[in-house]
């Protein structure tokens, strides 16, 4: 990745921090005070079962939610009060569980936007459209061009969004997500709805995605998945945090257990 | 319907003025229409009446208005049904700074930037409230503000008189540049101009201008953050789009080309009073803007194009057309346009519910992938 990488001595540091953070809903408590940590250049999972408060943490961490309580301490400065477009210029970007791409623009144009928070050109900039402004164009359609080639959805650059098959479009929102060069990429049921081999082919892609340097936050389902992919996963159930640690302590922990089944049975989860 | 037979043959326009792919085409089409553009008024004056180069520069007026407004609607979104109040403020300003009624007599190149800073203002003050709105609630919002301006203009006569009330403001200075008047009748290289012609090429020559910026504005990172906008705001914003300062720059220069045609208006007039600013005129321009397609700057043009002179074709032809059939006129044309608009409108959302030349995709050239791309 040409994008930001992160500092040498920042390798084992703690890129977010969660402290408490809490959220309710009316009568339903959707995240009570749970604190976690990711490490930079970590695959950090979070799982748990529908209803945990997953995706109602993704969306107070990226701002569509005010928390409650808590506070989230991103690259050591606070995100308190941010709105999400804030919190995607600091360095977080995400998916969406329910895909939501901009359904009438081609492939291309939806990463174009995702330059958009890295990019300056201003009204007067588009009227003129002097030296300035069009080598910025230049630069953002090379830029999203190669990030569909990353993600491997370029041969459908030119076609709306809507019409793209499922899973480019879900790869569509990860390289629209990598557009704004985040540090953090936050990514909720990246898998959903993919076969084995869409699956696989995105697990390496999550791979690479580290190994260029962006630390992963991820929500997904496929147990397989996150036990082969996650270096440390952090369980929530009923908006609590029930268990944090390495992916495959986790799975033994009887509370996570009790979570899944419902009680003291025994989980057999296949690990890759 | 998503390759039908006006959507090719839009795409085969493009493609012919493609001036990379086939250059010597492309320039002498370019020069063809320019040729039958400056043409237009003495092909109008000379066959079918002088008349018809007033009606044709309203239409040009309109295709501004519209243009403005597809900024709003087309590109970010936002259903705005009040729009027609930008013009009435750009015309206000204008009928103000050059008339006898505060005695201003200002050149026009001085106020038309000042109407369309305050049209871009009152732009602003419409959209800061209603930021959190979409779809109907802005609507109705939006369709609120056009009547509050109009009726303000209305009684703005007490107790100071500023806009003089349902009387209007008469005798507005025409355009003026040193002694070069644009209302008058001159004959220049033997040439007779009458003054609906001059304004006609001072028009074609801001519409050009109007065109080439909203070309850009649209495919600029302004454009692509409003596109954003409209399709998805919630992912917009999560791909740090600030939504709040996209939407009001979208109703600042949405606004600002209404008021840059209300002051053209109040000029080639003399004459504005609030009864030009009514409800209905909003919607005419919002039914030009969807009649044409949303979002397609060549659509919206043909739509304005269409709309503001299907009524005038009309008014000249219903009655003689009637006498011609029955011996009398039995309906009015008025009555009749109501009913072709009505029917077209129906016809519209059962067959071409995107317009008549829908927003397409920009088909992009794309470089050839390199090996090893540096990602």
């Amino acid at each position: 990745m040409t994008g930001v990488t992160a500092a040498p001595d920042a390798v084992t540091g703690e890129l977010l921090i969660a402290k408490g953070i809490t959220k309710r809903f009316g009568g339903v408590q959707a995240l009570a005070d749970v604190s976690f940590s990711i490490r930079t250049g970590e695959i950090y999972g979070l799982i748990g079962p529908n209803g945990a408060g997953k995706t109602s943490l993704f969306n107070v961490l990226t701002g569509i939610y005010d928390a409650d309580g808590g506070a989230f301490i991103f690259d050591g400065r606070p995100l308190a009060g941010l709105k999400s477009n804030d919190v995607a210029k600091r360095g977080i970007a995400r998916t969406f569980q329910n895909i939501r791409l901009f359904a009438n623009l081609s492939a291309l144009e939806n990463v174009m936007i995702g330059r958009h928070v890295r990019t300056r050109a201003g009204v007067f900039g588009a009227m003129l459209r002097n030296a300035r402004t069009r080598e910025e164009e230049r630069a953002i359609e090379r830029r999203a061009f190669e990030l569909l080639e990353y993600v491997g959805v370029s041969k459908r650059a030119n076609d709306l969004a809507k019409h793209l098959p499922y899973g480019d479009q879900r790869r569509l929102e990860i390289a629209r997500a990598l557009a704004t060069d985040p540090r953090l990429l936050a990514l909720d049921e990246p898998a959903a709805g993919m076969n084995a081999t869409e699956t696989a082919t995105l697990s390496r892609l999550l791979e690479r995605i580290r190994g260029d340097g962006t630390t992963i936050l991820l929500i997904e389902h496929d147990m397989k998945l996150v036990m082969s992919l996650c270096d440390r996963v952090l369980v929530l159930d009923y908006g609590k945090k029930i268990a944090e640690g390495i992916a495959r302590e986790v799975q033994k922990d009887p509370a996570v257990v009790a979570a899944y089944l419902g009680g003291d049975v025994s989980l057999n989860l296949k690990g890759a | 319907m998503s390759e039908s037979g006006s959507a090719r043959l839009y795409t085969g326009f493009r493609a012919f003025l493609d001036t990379r792919r086939n250059p010597v085409l492309a320039w002498v089409g370019v020069a063809l229409v320019a040729v039958a553009l400056i043409a237009v008024p003495f092909v109008l004056a000379n066959t079918i009446g002088t008349a018809w180069v007033r009606i044709t520069n309203l239409a040009i007026l309109f295709v501004f208005l519209a243009l403005g407004l597809n900024i709003v609607v087309g590109f970010a979104g936002l259903l705005d049904l009040g729009y027609i109040a930008f013009y009435a403020v750009g015309a206000y300003v204008y009928a103000l700074l050059a008339s006898p009624h505060f005695n201003l007599h200002l050149p026009f190149w001085v106020i038309l930037p000042i109407g369309a800073a305050v049209a871009c203002f009152f732009g602003v003050l419409l959209g800061a409230p209603t930021l959190k709105l979409r779809g109907d609630y802005l609507a109705i919002v939006t369709l609120g503000f056009g009547e509050i301006v109009r009726i303000f203009m209305n009684n703005l006569s007490q107790p100071v008189n500023i806009t003089n009330g349902p009387q209007g403001v008469t005798l507005i200075d025409p355009f003026r540049i040193g002694t070069f008047n644009f209302k008058t009748n001159e004959t220049i290289a033997g040439i007779d101009f009458s003054g609906p012609m001059k304004y006609y090429y001072l028009l074609l020559v801001v519409l050009m201008v109007v065109i080439v910026i909203n070309l850009r504005l649209q495919n600029s990172r302004i454009g692509r953050a409003w596109e954003a906008i409209r399709e998805d705001e919630v992912a917009a914003r999560a791909m740090g789009i600030n939504t709040r300062n996209m939407k009001l720059l979208a109703f600042a220069m949405g606004a600002s080309f209404g008021g840059i045609a209300g002051g053209m208006f109040s000029a080639m007039q003399g004459f504005i009073s609030p009864e030009s600013f009514i409800l209905v005129e909003s919607i005419m321009v919002l039914s030009m803007v969807v009649l044409g397609g949303m979002g397609n700057i060549w659509g919206v043009i043909l739509g304005a194009l269409l709309l503001s002179f299907a009524p005038e074709v009309l008014r000249y032809t219903v009655e003689p057309v009637q006498r011609a059939i029955f011996g009398r006129a039995i309906v009015e044309p008025e009555v009749i346009r109501m009913l072709l608009f009505g029917f077209a409108l129906v016809l519209m959302m059962l067959f071409r519910p995107a317009g008549i030349l829908p927003s397409a995709t920009r088909k992009r050239e794309l470089e050839a992938p390199r090996a090893g791309a540096a990602v």
